[in-house]
């Protein structure tokens, strides 16, 4: 895998999370991905920073475009450094939630998304890691 | 502080959501809506969503929120103009927006809830085709 | 290989062209259908012609050097309209490999005395014709491939038709396997034209569906799921009998989802969902007197 561009964004309040969906949109409109992907890509997005932002008070996230066997793809990088997820499995599990939302943030997220990478450790923070390709494959 | 406006036509409110949401925002559109149908005593909302092209798990609660205490309050909720993208992306996310009515467009969503509201007495009824 | 050789070659350039030539034709994998003998003679020409002059130039044994860049070009126009035409992989490689056993006859002839210097030039002419037939065998298969691609795209495209039967009503008629990157054209062909239309039903015939199992029901289920959500009615039509069973057996919950045997029930169920009476014309009756569809 090559990575072809990167950037960083911080996110440390509401508003910048729709700078950050904006952004992606460009990234995923200049490899050409098509408008149902790129609705799945943000929405997937969008998941993970409310959890970032509510549960790991803000973070830094990182994107990327990336080529592998030449197909285009947008992967997503969210690093918080807040409480951690105790356990991972759980979390992962529909309607599960320490919150009062709905539960479908991760699972729901991991659904929209070609690749899903999660890595919590309690107390240190958690990182997320995320890719669509153009094709949707 | 930024607000989504809320339009009173006959017994229905109309919201039109033409800007990207971010969670205050939907809430702070739920807050408002559900004052509007109280004050008001609204017997239909109708929420247009066709320019927003992201509806993500939080924004899903917000409308089922939204359709839910409405109900309770007597009121119908529809939801109009979901993009193919955005249904396509919350049947995916696990989202089906149970208890929530849809329709294609406002005006469909008008008979929805014209049709839903069709106990009343026909006096009324003459009213509400006035203004449609 | 030695300038002495490619002037030698160059020499009998008439008499290989011929004797290749003759090999191509009589090789019964030849398929003239696809190509009059005049073609591939001009074809053939042109490019012993490049061949010849990459052989005489300084670099001739290296087959990836400049002179050798026209004859690439050559080959793999070839070999990619030979796939286009439906050659088979051998009788596409074939054409390299014929020109190779006229080129190893000729260098024969012409050193016949010395047997250390042919068995050289042969070893190098060898490598070069060999490379090239790579080249040809690469060629090929890229044409093949693009060949595949225009087609899987084509089908997918063919394939979901959506057909607006009545005002307020779309009909999808599937055809063949549904598998995951076909349901989502379906889905985003159906829910664009949904919204296009205005449409508050669509029909999503399946009898054309060989086997219904749970992965296929499940993006039937998501379709009608994302129709509702903008607030369109699907029926799921053209079930057959063998298909119910099986969605009995393997448990697919269906209850919420509107089902009919045929298209034709589905079409009715819809008029009275929209509210739509279709009648007969009374026989004697003006209206349904043929002078009036303008016959």
């Amino acid at each position: 895998m090559i990575v072809l561009s990167k950037e960083k964004l911080s996110i440390q309040k509401e508003q910048d999370v729709v700078l950050f969906r904006n952004r992606i949109k460009e990234l995923a409109t200049k490899i050409g991905m098509s408008l149902v992907n790129q609705t799945k890509l943000i929405t997937a997005a969008s998941e993970l920073v409310r959890n970032m932002l509510r549960y790991g008070g803000g973070g830094i996230t990182q994107l990327e475009i990336v080529s592998k066997n030449s197909i285009p793809g947008v992967r997503l990088v969210f690093a918080d450094e807040g409480p951690g997820i105790k356990d991972v499995t759980l979390a992962m599990k529909d309607g599960y939630s320490t919150g009062k939302s709905l539960g479908l943030g991760l699972p729901g997220a991991k659904r929209l998304v070609n690749e899903f990478d999660i890595k919590s450790e309690p107390g240190k923070g958690t990182t997320v890691t995320i890719i669509r390709w153009k094709n949707g494959l | 502080m930024e607000r989504i406006p809320i339009l009173k036509m006959g017994p229905f409110l109309l919201v039109t959501i033409q800007v990207d949401l971010y969670d205050r925002l939907a809430l702070t559109l739920e807050n408002d809506l559900i004052n509007m149908v109280s004050k008001t005593e609204a017997k239909g909302v109708l929420i247009d969503i066709s320019a927003v092209s992201i509806v993500d798990s939080f924004m899903g609660r917000i409308l089922g929120n939204i359709a839910s205490m409405s109900k309770i309050m007597d009121a119908a909720t529809v939801v109009v103009g979901m993009q193919p993208a955005v249904a396509i992306t919350l049947v995916e996310l696990g989202l089906t927006l149970a208890g929530v009515h849809t329709a294609l467009d406002v005006e469909q969503g008008m008979e929805l809830l014209r049709n839903k509201i069709g106990q009343l007495d026909t006096d009324e009824e003459g009213l509400y085709d006035s203004f449609i | 290989m030695n300038k002495e050789s490619a002037a030698a070659l160059k020499g009998k350039k008439k008499q290989i062209l011929d004797t290749w030539m003759a090999n191509q034709t009589k090789d019964a994998a030849l398929r003239d259908d696809l190509m009059s003998v005049a073609e591939l003679q001009q074809q053939s020409e042109e490019f012993l012609n490049s061949l010849l002059k990459a052989f005489a130039s300084s670099q001739a044994e290296n087959p990836d050097s400049a002179g050798y860049e026209p004859i690439h070009d050559i080959l793999s126009e070839i070999s990619i309209s030979r796939a286009r035409q439906g050659f088979s992989p051998r009788e596409t490689s074939a054409y390299i490999l014929s020109l190779k056993e006229v080129l190893s006859q000729t260098l024969e002839e012409r050193y016949k005395d010395d047997t250390t210097v042919l068995y050289r030039e042969i070893i190098s002419m060898n490598k070069i014709m060999d490379s090239l037939s790579l080249v040809t065998t690469e060629t090929y298969i890229k044409g093949r491939e693009e060949v595949i691609l225009r087609q899987t795209s084509e089908m997918s495209e063919i394939s979901t038709p959506v057909i607006r039967v009545w005002e307020g009503i779309l009909a999808l008629p599937i055809i063949g396997t549904l598998d995951s990157a076909r349901t989502q054209v379906v889905m985003e062909a159906l829910l664009e034209e949904i919204v296009a239309t205005g449409s508050r039903i669509a029909i999503l015939d399946i009898s054309g569906v060989p086997t219904v199992d749970s992965l296929v029901a499940q993006h039937l289920i998501k379709t009608v799921s994302a129709a509702r959500l903008m607030g369109a009615e699907c029926i799921i039509s053209g079930i057959r009998a063998e298909i119910a069973q099986t969605i009995v057996h393997l448990g697919i919950d269906l209850t919420n989802i509107y089902t009919k045997a045929t298209l034709a029930s589905a079409l009715k169920m819809s008029f009275s969902m929209l509210n739509i009476q279709v009648t007969r014309a009374s026989q004697n009756g003006p209206i349904g007197s043929k002078q009036n569809f303008g016959f």
